[in-house]
């Protein structure tokens, strides 16, 4: 401290002591301030080198981006082969579509956007006409990928796969389950019993029956139930039951919040005279929505992450697109690589997924801290 | 109103049940393609290649029927399944053919409802372990943990050869060959059995294939062959005589080369004449298949050896049991007469 002394009320504005501000002051104080502590830092520091020097090597430096074959990476470097990657990206992000029709996939997923931007954000302009297209996206959507009707061909639901399975299933499966989850868990709070009973028996089977089963289901039993020979696509199948798993889900975590409201706001919306469906609209689910954000998005990640279990019926998610490229004899023993790219795919929707959650619960957070 | 729609709907149902009831060939000659039931990826039997088109053993097979029925190898759609959903997905009318390396048994041919029209592939069952395990025979492998498919009967065969020798085991189960690679490289279980020809694929796709062995026991016989659904024996005629014919090719050393030269002659060995369309062959029309059908398999997808060659030998697996019988192998072909 400065030794100097001044009189009261008289203190100019000192700059700091020197070495405990700037880079300097927070090296010194957070990394060499005894030393033990400057023993640990140097380990750390030379640790990290070798990791982050093996890391970088085998991703970027000794990778090899192009090559034939595994044996021709091998040649090249031994570093990772993403070769088997770069030759296959379009087989992991289309499947089997076919090549000729993949614009299809490109203008369905990028309008997927416009369709999207006026339910994900308030503030949008011109949100009512966007609103329009969202309500029109899904007959768009559905005709487009699908195709049979103006002129386009028709396209087999055995070429689907990839990265556009997984987003089909887990878009349909997140914005069917929503809606139905809602109805669910008022269905449950409902004071008719009828309506409650077959909510509650809903609820309580769907989640009482692990996924994988009623994909199972999905797969094999339904073909028995129905006729056989009706057309009814295995892809309709699966989303249909991620649907009703997810509602379930997503019907509990809604109840949760709407338990959560207190009971004064339903005493006053009760003394305004409004009806059932007014105080469900105007009280109720707003609320209960806006406490229900982080479990719902949980909810939603949890279902776009299961939709990898589809490999069990034969489905070729990324994660079956990568197996069958390991099946090659080409590329056969490059699991390392494959893997890696299908979980960065992954990890990179789900945290926007994640993100957005976020910044809803900002925008519609009224807590007064 | 209620018995109005019951009616309705029964009367669909029939419309539907009659629908199914049409010969599987006017059903695939109809849709003009072949719906064919493969395996989601397997080294040598079904993978895609780099431009997404399947390939591999078990495929050319589906490509030969569709050149039979169609006049086309290309026109071909593939459903991939699963070993525990294969049969269902055949039963439930997803394929005409599973073609995804399915081993024969009683009980499958026979409580599945299901017709085996062949064997195009006679494996077993054997180990694979790293040689530093220093086993050297089955016998030896008391208290190893083994990487089993489940749902197979590689799975059963395990049990039962393991528990007539009195061996304790751990089963690691898993879903797929892919998996099982991993888990068996990191040393997670000691042993990966499998079919001998999955046991080749798997080992070839390691860095250092030397430092593995597959031990000598085979535990099983496990004839793989393609399956078609009970009940229309014209489809499963046209289906095993599509694969005799492959066979028969090799055995007269028609090749894909050759054919069409050998079509337009007048061979001496009548055989070739009548099975390349030259000579009338008795029945023909019974089947449906025009006379050129053989031609058409032999063109577009080549004789047994040419498919077995292309897609096998890189897997350094060799034809032993697979060669034709004057070779020594199991195949023996009914004459084409």
């Amino acid at each position: 401290m400065s030794e100097k002394t001044y009189k009261p009320g008289n203190y100019p504005d000192l700059p700091p002591p020197p070495g405990t501000v700037g880079v300097y002051g927070w090296v010194r104080q957070n990394l060499f301030s005894s030393i033990s502590n400057s023993l640990l830092t140097i380990i750390s520091v030379v640790l990290l080198y070798y990791l982050i020097d093996g890391i970088i090597g085998w991703f970027f430096l000794d990778a090899v981006f192009d090559a034939e074959s595994k044996i021709a990476c091998r040649k090249i470097d031994d570093g990772a082969c993403w070769a088997v990657i770069t030759r296959r990206v379009g087989q992991f992000v289309y499947g089997f579509y076919p090549e000729l029709e993949r614009w299809r996939i490109d203008i369905t997923f990028l309008t997927m956007f416009l369709a999207f931007a006026p339910l994900l954000y308030p503030d949008i302009p011109k949100r009512k006409w966007l609103l329009y297209f969202s309500a029109f996206y899904p007959f768009f959507a559905f005709v487009l990928i699908m195709g049979g009707y103006f002129g386009l061909q028709k396209i087999e639901y055995s070429l689907f796969g990839g990265f556009m399975l997984t987003v089909i299933l887990g878009v349909c499966g997140i914005v069917c389950s929503l809606p139905l989850g809602i109805l669910l868990a008022l269905g449950r709070q409902s004071n008719l019993t009828v309506v409650r009973t077959l909510s509650v028996c809903f609820i309580e089977f769907m989640r009482g029956v692990p996924l994988i089963t009623l994909l199972f289901v999905a797969s094999s039993m339904l073909n028995y139930f129905l006729p056989p020979g009706t057309n009814f696509s295995i892809l309709v199948r699966v989303i249909i039951m991620f649907t009703f798993f997810s509602a379930a889900y997503i019907a509990e975590v809604i109840r949760g919040g709407i338990q959560a409201i207190p009971k004064g706001q339903y005493e006053a919306a009760d003394a305004l005279g409004m009806n059932y469906w007014q105080k469900t609209r105007f009280i109720t689910l707003p609320q209960a929505l806006k406490i229900s954000i982080p479990g719902i998005v949980n909810t939603f990640i949890g279902l776009y992450k299961d939709t990898t279990l589809v490999v069990v019926i034969g489905l070729l998610d990324p994660l079956g697109i990568g197996r069958a490229a390991l099946a090659d004899t080409k590329w056969n023993g490059l699991s390392t690589e494959t893997y890696l790219f299908v979980a960065l795919f992954f990890f990179v929707s789900c945290f926007a997924m994640s993100r957005y959650s976020l910044w809803l619960e900002n925008k519609l957070n009224t807590d007064k801290k | 109103m209620k018995t109005k729609m019951l009616l309705a709907g029964v009367t669909a149902g029939v419309m539907f049940a009659g629908s199914v009831l049409a010969s599987t060939l006017d059903d695939v000659r109809a849709r003009g393609k072949l719906n064919c039931i493969i395996n989601t990826g397997l080294a040598g039997f079904a993978a895609p290649d780099d431009k997404g088109n399947w390939t591999g053993f078990d495929v050319d097979f589906c490509k030969a029927v569709a050149a039979a029925t169609l006049g086309d190898a290309s026109k071909v759609n593939y459903t991939t399944a699963t070993g525990k959903t294969r049969f269902t997905k055949l039963a439930a009318g997803e394929g005409e053919i599973l073609s995804r390396n399915t081993t024969w048994t009683f009980s499958r041919d026979v409580d599945l409802s299901q017709t085996f029209i062949g064997v195009n592939y006679y494996d077993g069952q054997g180990f694979m372990v790293p040689k530093s395990l220093g086993v050297k025979s089955a016998k030896g492998l008391d208290g190893a943990s083994v990487c089993i498919q489940t749902g197979t009967t590689t799975e059963l065969n395990l049990a039962e050869y393991f528990k007539g020798n009195n061996i304790k085991y751990n089963p690691v189960p898993i879903e797929t060959n892919a998996e099982a690679q991993e888990l068996y490289k990191a040393g997670r279980c000691d042993v990966y059995t499998t079919d001998a020809s999955g046991l080749y694929a798997t080992m070839m796709s390691f860095d250092n294939p030397s430092d593995h062995m597959v031990l000598p026991e085979i535990v099983s016989k496990e004839p793989l062959g393609p399956v078609v659904r009970h009940g229309d024996d014209q489809w499963a005629d046209i289906v095993s005589w599509v694969l005799r014919a492959m066979m028969a090719a090799e055995e007269k050393g028609i090749t894909s080369k050759n054919v069409k030269e050998l079509a337009a002659k007048d061979n001496k060995d009548k055989e070739i004449n009548r099975l390349l369309g030259k000579d009338p062959l008795q029945g023909l029309s019974k089947l449906g298949l025009s006379p050129d059908w053989a031609v058409n398999v032999i063109s577009q997808v080549g004789n047994y050896q040419e498919s077995f060659e292309k897609h096998l030998f890189p897997l350094t697996i060799k034809r032993g049991m697979n060669a034709l019988y004057r070779d020594g192998g199991l195949h023996y072909i009914p004459p084409i007469k």
